[in-house]
This record gives structure tokens, C-alpha cells and sequence, in this order.
């Protein structure tokens, strides 16, 4: 029962997300308005972290297999890619790995310069 | 073919399958080509040509898998949750590293639109191609692109995240926790988000706040961004 007690409020949730989006005109995914949520259920203590962890946690754990049916349906768009593949393949790496690069140096950097002032004598 | 038709575990069976097969592949040669995300996909895909089986069918027996993606989703605010207080001492390089990702990504888009010489209708399907689906596909469709295209280039970021993220944090030496989170939750939405789990619980909380984060920025940048080229 433990489970399933945690994946009613889980999915409840995710509910409330899709509703919100329904309501909603801006073009935000009802997944990304049900996380904000439970954030913020979460923050304010409505709900305890015990009373959704274990769910949580297998969810998340297989959460990379819940792609792969998505993935596969690239099947079926192989003829409208078929001419620009190889540059929509360039473009994917290429951009992935300048944004990673990117917003990944500039947290760093950030955390670095903070973590240096306050580790300063008298800063 | 009767086989498939009649059962119905096979799409799962063969997803997980090789999904396990590769994954332990990867543990003993470190090779990034050997991803399972990406390995799984292309087998599955293999599996249906061979068997001549139809994509529809596949996807009917499977999408059960799809159904658990949103209360999925919304399960990452467990993650960061749990770090919260690494998110507010450090709450001034989170933004900034996230709006910094989601302008270079939709900066080099455009560059690289230029370069090819793609229509304004390619150019706008794939300026969201670094957040998560669901909202690059309102996205796209709101712009004027083709949302249906965006989805798998979506997919194909995700994958090519979760490939690279471990090599691309190594070679540009991005080695604290927040910030390597920040750069896989920004470039590779949920799918590099996965990977970001397995490396941590700071790069996993991270990377799920870059994905709710980056999404929404980008929805408010490419208003501006759609008039560029």
C-alpha cells in the first residue's frame, strides 16, 4: 500500500499540472507546472518528503527507459529529415556541447569568484 | 507478423532489454558511443525494421512507458528539494549559468541557420531544441515552425547529452557539482537530467532545475529571437 499511496499524491499532482496548463494559454508543459508544484508543496511543508520518496525515487530511476518509445517514433519523421540529416546531426552536437559549455563555466566561475571574496581576510 | 500482434511485453522486454545489455557494456568499456539511451533506441528501431514491424503497433504496446513521463517529470522537484540549501547559498550562479546556456544555444542556432542557409521556418523548429519537450513543442508551433520535427530533434539533443556530458564537463574541466548540473540540465533537458542523477545528488537536483528553468526562459527569449533571421 505504500506504493500506491505515494503515487496517488504523485500523480494527483501531475494532475493539477495538466490542468494548470489547460487553463493556462502559454505554451509551458503541465509536467514542468506539476514539478513547480510539488516544489512548492514541498517547500511549505503540505507535504512531508517521506510521504512521496520511495515512489519518487523508482520513478526517477527509470525514468531513462520512458523515453525510448518517444525516441523510436524518429522512425517515423526519417523522410522529412531525410535531406538535411546530416546537418541537423552537426548542429545537435555542436550546440549541446557549446550550451554545456557554456552554462556550465559561467556557474562555475560565478561560485569560484564568491567562494574566493569570502574566503579573503576581512572580505 | 501474428507473434507481435497477439503479445503485448515485447516492446518493453526489447526496450529494457537493451537498454541493461548496453548500459553493462559501457561499465566495462568506456566508450561513449556504447550509450544506452542511444543503443536501446537504435535496436528497438532496428527490431521493428527487421520484423517488419509497424511503428503504430510498436508504439501501442509501449506508450504505457509514455504515461509515467509526466508524474515522472514532476518527481524531479524531489531532488532538488532535498538540496535546497545548496541552491540558495548559490542561487546568483544558477541564473546567471542558466540564461547564459539557454542564449548560447538559441545564439548558435541562429548561427548555424545562417551558415546552412535554412528556411525561417527550420530555423524557428529548431531554436528549442535544448529544453524539454512538451514546451519546445508549444514553442515551435507558436513561432510559426514545424512541431512535429521538433520533437525528435528534442530527442536527439537528449540523447547526444547523455552521451557527452561526462566527456565534455572532463575536457573543459567543469568539475563542481552545481555547475556541471546547471550545464547538462541547460544543453539536454530530462534525458541529460537522467545522467546527471547517476553522476550525483547535486548534479541530479541541478539539472532538474535547469530543465524547468531553461524551458521557461526559452519561451520568453524566442519572442525576441524569432525576429533575428
Amino acid at each position: 500500500m505504500k506504493y500506491i499511496k505515494q503515487f496517488l499524491i504523485i500523480l494527483a499532482i501531475s494532475f493539477i499540472g495538466e490542468l494548470i496548463k489547460f487553463y493556462l494559454p502559454f505554451p509551458i508543459s503541465g509536467s514542468i507546472y506539476g514539478m513547480v508544484l510539488l516544489f512548492i508543496l514541498l517547500v511549505t511543508g503540505f507535504i512531508k518528503i517521506e510521504q512521496i520518496d520511495d515512489t519518487a525515487k523508482f520513478l526517477l530511476d527509470i525514468m531513462p527507459i520512458l523515453f525510448i518509445p518517444s525516441a523510436v517514433g524518429i522512425i517515423t519523421k526519417l523522410h522529412e529529415l531525410q535531406e538535411i540529416w546530416w546537418q541537423i546531426i552537426i548542429i545537435t552536437v555542436v550546440t549541446t556541447i557549446i550550451v554545456m559549455t557554456v552554462s556550465g563555466l559561467v556557474t562555475q566561475t560565478i561560485i569560484r569568484k564568491k567562494n574566493r571574496l569570502k574566503n579573503q581576510p576581512g572580505g | 507478423m501474428d507473434m507481435f500482434t497477439e503479445t503485448v511485453c515485447w516492446g518493453l522486454l526489447i526496450s529494457v532489454g537493451s537498454y541493461i545489455l548496453c548500459d553493462y557494456i559501457q561499465r566495462k568499456k568506456h566508450f561513449i558511443f556504447f550509450n544506452p539511451l542511444l543503443f536501446s533506441t537504435i535496436f528497438s528501431i532496428l527490431f521493428l525494421i527487421i520484423f517488419k514491424i509497424d511503428y503504430e503497433d510498436y508504439y501501442n504496446k509501449s506508450d504505457y512507458l509514455y504515461y509515467l513521463l509526466s508524474p515522472a517529470t514532476v518527481c524531479l522537484a524531489v531532488p532538488l528539494y532535498e538540496q535546497i540549501n545548496v541552491l540558495k547559498k548559490n542561487i546568483q550562479a544558477v541564473c546567471w549559468g542558466i540564461i547564459s546556456g539557454v542564449l548560447a544555444s538559441m545564439g548558435s542556432i541562429l548561427v548555424f541557420s545562417i551558415m546552412f542557409g535554412f528556411s525561417h521556418t527550420m530555423y524557428v523548429t529548431l531554436l528549442p531544441k535544448s529544453i524539454t519537450a512538451a514546451i519546445a513543442m508549444g514553442v515551435s508551433e507558436e513561432m510559426g515552425g514545424i512541431s512535429s520535427l521538433t520533437v525528435p530533434i528534442v530527442i536527439m539533443t537528449g540523447i547526444t547529452g547523455h552521451m557527452v556530458s561526462e566527456k565534455v564537463c572532463k575536457i573543459f574541466k567543469i568539475t563542481d557539482p552545481i555547475a556541471k548540473g546547471i550545464a547538462i540540465g541547460s544543453a539536454s533537458h530530462a534525458m541529460g537530467t537522467t545522467k546527471a542523477i547517476e553522476m550525483g545528488e547535486v548534479e541530479g537536483a541541478m539539472s532538474s532545475l535547469s530543465i524547468a528553468v531553461a524551458g521557461i526562459i526559452t519561451v520568453i527569449c524566442s519572442f525576441v529571437f524569432v525576429h533575428f533571421y
